[in-house]
This record gives structure tokens, sequence and C-alpha cells, in this order.
């Protein structure tokens, strides 16, 4: 265990210092946030205003969650460029954990979403949202989570396809559903019944319903039991299938 | 004191399209041995199972069927204390373009369990050793083909390794930066007292830097002796003699024929292999002068690999790799001979 975490922290300090002498990907990762809340928030007033509440807790918990997965999953992709450099290769013939391998990868990308869970957070109770302490934290963790997951989940599809050219149009094809069917824009019980029936079947719908629900203050125990439910068991299943890549021989 | 042994190490690998899996064994059972102290070059063409052996003997890929110990330990069943005793510098490189030299080779090192200042004191003395210095904190992608070879090795020999892979380590090199690569090479014996490991498919490598060179074709090892006794299994020197004119070309082949088991003629050259080419030679030419022939040209060459990869094997190493190399124009072989001109 102590060789697991020795391992991971010398690979996480590794990727962080690679990702901030590149601060141009910090800083778009930083602005994101910022943008959709400032940009797109103002357009959501007229239909916010049908639901009742304030519009920036109905909004900030689904941008959160859309952070989580859509930064988290692009992580294969630096992978990919150090795996065709050799790098992957260089770190599996030394005597490191493998695991340690993907969480010290894993890190970076979960301490990038915290900082901008952080951003968009503070940004939003500036602008008004409401204050739910520990709603909030709930929210952030099971973000933080969530991302944890489609991170893992990146880096393991990435190290098995070894493309870009495979990775890209398959991320475009998983995104979309998600996008369009987890209520990250807005909440899918304000659609019509069969497109919320539907959304049921999509796992981050609930997930986003959660966060939003804590976001309110409001810990319903059905919303929250699915949401947190579906968040472990994400988590749980993508790095399982992380680490078993990272295990596989060849890899 | 032996620091590898495989037994029958089989890799079958299963190529094709959707349903139709087709059994591949690119490594077809090995056995192989390397002494303490060794500088043993694996020879082969592109495709003979080169690499695949090393990632066994590496742990980084289970062998299908076969057993391998490495610096004392097994492969299959202890993975990690192989990886402690070894360094391994692989075909495609190990550093990240945009990270500088330095940082790789302390996290390298760090991962082995190093201390940071172990690492640090040690990566700086390999790098004065591989004549990096000044470069800890360039990145590879600003650093020359030769550079990040150089670089390659010191993340290799960062934990002190007693034993060193090197896959193909001068690929892609231009002839100076190969030539100055093999020094080092030859300096991790000579300095460090390391055993080396190093395949390649460049004759002239293996011959400039193994005691032994080991020789693989279609995934099994043909041959395995010191560069001259391979060479001596080759029935001896190429001798060749061009006449003046066409009817001095008959008196040539005969005389040539008398010391020489076959001879083959090509326009006005005739050739043949003659064992001990410096004590018959002297009298060949005696007597084509004395028989009237002008000779235009005679020359002695001595056994390359190449011949005994073609004795073998049935063809010569070039034509094994026409295919592989044939998409590769920069990758150009050169081929020493030890020509005697006259």
């Amino acid at each position: 265990m102590t060789t697991f975490l020795h391992d991971s922290f010398i690979v996480f300090n590794r990727q962080l210092r690679m990702n901030l002498r590149n601060p141009a990907w910090v800083i778009i990762g930083m602005l994101q946030p910022v943008l959709y809340l400032l940009l797109f928030g103002p357009l959501l007033e007229p239909v916010i205003a049908q639901l009742g509440g304030n519009k920036y807790t109905w909004f900030v918990p689904g941008m959160l969650v859309q952070l989580g997965i859509f930064g988290a999953f692009f992580a294969g992709f630096s992978l990919i460029g150090e795996w065709r450099e050799g790098v992957i290769e260089a770190e599996r013939v030394t005597p490191a954990s493998r695991a340690a391998l993907l969480f010290g990868r894993l890190y970076r990308d979960l301490l990038q979403l915290l900082v901008q869970a952080l951003i968009l957070v503070g940004l939003g109770l500036v602008l008004g949202m409401d204050f739910n302490g520990a709603g909030i934290v709930l929210g952030v963790v099971l973000t933080i989570l969530l991302g944890g997951a489609c991170a893992a989940a990146s880096n393991a599809f990435a190290l098995t396809v070894k493309s870009e050219d495979v990775m890209a149009p398959v991320i475009n094809l998983v995104m979309m559903p998600v996008l369009l069917l987890s209520g990250i824009l807005l909440p899918m019980s304000f659609g019509a019944g069969w497109l919320d029936r539907l959304a049921d079947f999509m796992p981050i719908r609930h997930v986003v319903d959660a966060v939003r629900g804590a976001f309110f203050g409001d810990y319903d125990v059905s919303t929250l039991g699915w949401g947190v439910g579906w968040t472990v068991a994400l988590f749980g299943a993508a790095i399982w299938w992380g680490v078993s890549v990272f295990r596989r021989e060849n890899a | 004191m032996t620091t590898i042994t495989a037994r029958g190490l089989v890799q079958t690998f299963h190529t094709g399209q959707g349903k139709k899996k087709v059994p591949v064994r690119a490594v077809d059972g090995i056995d192989l041995d390397v002494a303490e102290g060794e500088v043993v070059g694996f020879l082969g063409p592109n495709g003979a199972g080169k690499t695949t052996t090393l990632r066994m003997l590496t742990t980084l890929l289970k062998p299908t069927a076969g057993t391998a110990t490495v610096a004392g330990y097994d492969v299959a069943t202890q993975p990690v204390q192989v990886r402690r005793s070894i360094g391994y510098c692989s075909q495609v490189g190990s550093t990240f373009s945009g990270a500088y030299a330095g940082d790789e080779v302390v996290d390298h090192g760090r991962l082995y369990g190093m201390s940071k200042a172990d690492a640090v004191a040690k990566g700086h003395d390999l790098f004065d050793r591989l004549q990096l210095d000044g470069l800890w904190r360039r990145m590879p992608k600003n650093m020359s083909g030769g550079q990040k070879r150089r670089l390659d090795i010191a993340m290799a020999l960062i934990h002190s390794p007693s034993l060193v892979f090197l896959d193909e380590p001068t690929t892609g090199l231009d002839p100076q930066a190969r030539a100055n690569l093999w020094q080092h090479i030859a300096d991790l014996r000579s300095e460090q007292g390391a055993t080396v490991f190093l395949t390649t498919h460049y004759l002239d490598e293996a011959d400039a830097l193994a005691d032994r060179i080991v020789i693989i074709d279609k995934g099994r090892i043909v041959a395995s002796d010191t560069s001259d006794n391979l060479k001596a299994q080759v029935a001896g020197d190429l001798v060749s003699v061009e006449v003046a004119t066409d009817e001095q070309v008959a008196v040539a082949r005969d005389k040539l024929a008398s010391i020489a088991e076959t001879v083959e003629v090509a326009g006005r050259v005739v050739s043949g292999r003659v064992s001990r080419a410096a004590k018959v030679v002297p009298g060949l030419l005696r007597d084509l002068e004395s028989s009237g022939a002008t000779l235009e040209a005679i020359e002695v060459a001595r056994p390359t690999l190449d011949d005994v990869f073609l004795t073998l094997t049935g063809r010569s190493l070039r034509d094994a790799e026409a295919a592989a190399e044939a998409a590769d124009e920069g990758a150009a072989q050169d081929h020493t001979d030890e020509g005697v001109p006259a």
C-alpha cells in the first residue's frame, strides 16, 4: 500500500509538472465553466422562471457534472501520446505498482476537476446561487467520483485502442446521448413524459438529479440513493477496467 | 554464472479479422543462456521475433509456453524482482517529448525506489558519462536522434542494473551517431560491468559489439557463436577475378575451379569460395599469368555475417528484410565487407 501511494504520487507529480508547463490547457480548462456560466446562464432565465427557484441553483449543478464528464473523457488522449513515445512501456518495466501508474494520472485529472468545480461554485455563489454547504460538498464529491470514473474509462479505452482516430469518434458517440438524456442543461422532468422515462435509462441522469437536489438542499432519499448508487457503481467499474488494462501484458 | 536462462520460450499471437483468428508463433521455442558480463547480439531480420523475445525476458509479455530466469528470478512468477534487476531500452524511446530530460530520468529512478537525491546524483553522473552534460533541462523534442538514444540509455541505467537490454539501439541514427553510441554501449561493460543483451538487424553492429551472436529467424534460433566462428562455418573466402577479354574467361574459370568447390561466372568476372585464400591466391595469380590471362581486378572478401545468414537460412538477411525495409528508405544498411582490393 505504501508502495502504491509512493509510486502513484511520483506519477502524479510528473503529470502535474507537465500540465503546469503547458498552461494554455490549464487556462482553457478554468475558463470553460466561467464562460458557460456567464454566456449560457442568462439564456436559461425565461425557462427557469417557469420552474421556479434560483436559476443558478438549477444551472450550476448541471455544469458541474458536465465538467466532470467531458473534461475527463479527454484524459485518454494524453495517455496515447505518452504510450507512443514509449513512456508507458518504460514505466511498466519498473517495479512500480501497475495501479499506481493509472492512479497517478487520475489524481491529476481529479485535481484539475476540483479546481474547476471550486471556481464554478464560487462564481455561482457570487452570482446569487443558493448556499447549502453540505449539499454543495456532496454535489462536488459526487462530481469528482464521476469524473474519476470517466477519466479511468478514458485511460483504459485509450490504452486499449491506442489511436486518437478511434478515440475521438467514440467519445463523440458517447457524449451525444449523455448530453441529451442526462438533463445537464435543463432537468429531464421538464420535458415530455416519454423523454423523461427514456432518460431514466441514462445512469448519469440520476447523478445530475442527485447533485441538483443536493444543491437545493433537497435530500430526497430516492433521488440521492440512485445518484450515489450510480456514481459509486460507475466509479468502481471504471477503476476496475483501468487497472486491469494497465496490468495486462502488452498494454 | 548465467544471468539469462530460457527454455522452450514460446509466444503465440492471434492475428486476423473477425472470427477467423489465426495463431502465429512469433517466438517458436527458444533456448538461451547468457553468462554474466557477456555482450550478446541478438541478430535477425525484422519480424524474426527479436523484440517479442526481449519483451518476454523483460516481463512485459507473458510467455505462452516455456520458462525464463533473468537475474536469478522467474519472469512469470517473480516479475517485480526481475524488473528491479534489469534495465530496458525499448525501440520507441522512454521519455515524453515535452518534459525536461533530467526530470524524466529522476522520476524514472524514483519509480525504482531511489530517493530523489540519489536519483539526481546518479542522473547527473550518467549525463556526464553519456555526453549529455548541459542537457538536463532540455526537452527530448529539441534533442538530436543520438542524444535522445543516449537519454534512453541513461533512463535504462538510472538504478544501476547489472543486466541491460537494448532493443535496436541505433536504428535511424546517422553513421557518426551510431559509431558514438557503439562506444557508449561498449563502455557499459568495460566501465560499469554490465551484461548487455542487444537486438539488432544490422550485421556490422552485431559484429562490432557482441562477444557472441545469436541468430534468430522465423522465431527460432538458428545459430549461436562468436562472429569469427560463425564466419568460419561458411565455406571459405570469396575470391573474384576479372579478366581483360572474353576468351580468357574459360582459362580463369578452370584455374579457379582447381582450388574452389563451385565457380560462378558473371560476364568477365569469375568467382568462387576457397578456404584460406591468403595461401592459395598467390599461386592462382602465377597460374593465370603463365597461361596468358590479363587481370583487370581481383578481390578477396572474408565471409560476412550476411553470408552466415545465407548459409544458415537459405536467404540473405537483406532479402529477408527487403519487404519490411521497402517502406523505410532512411534505414540504409551499410554493409562492411572486409574486401582486399588488388
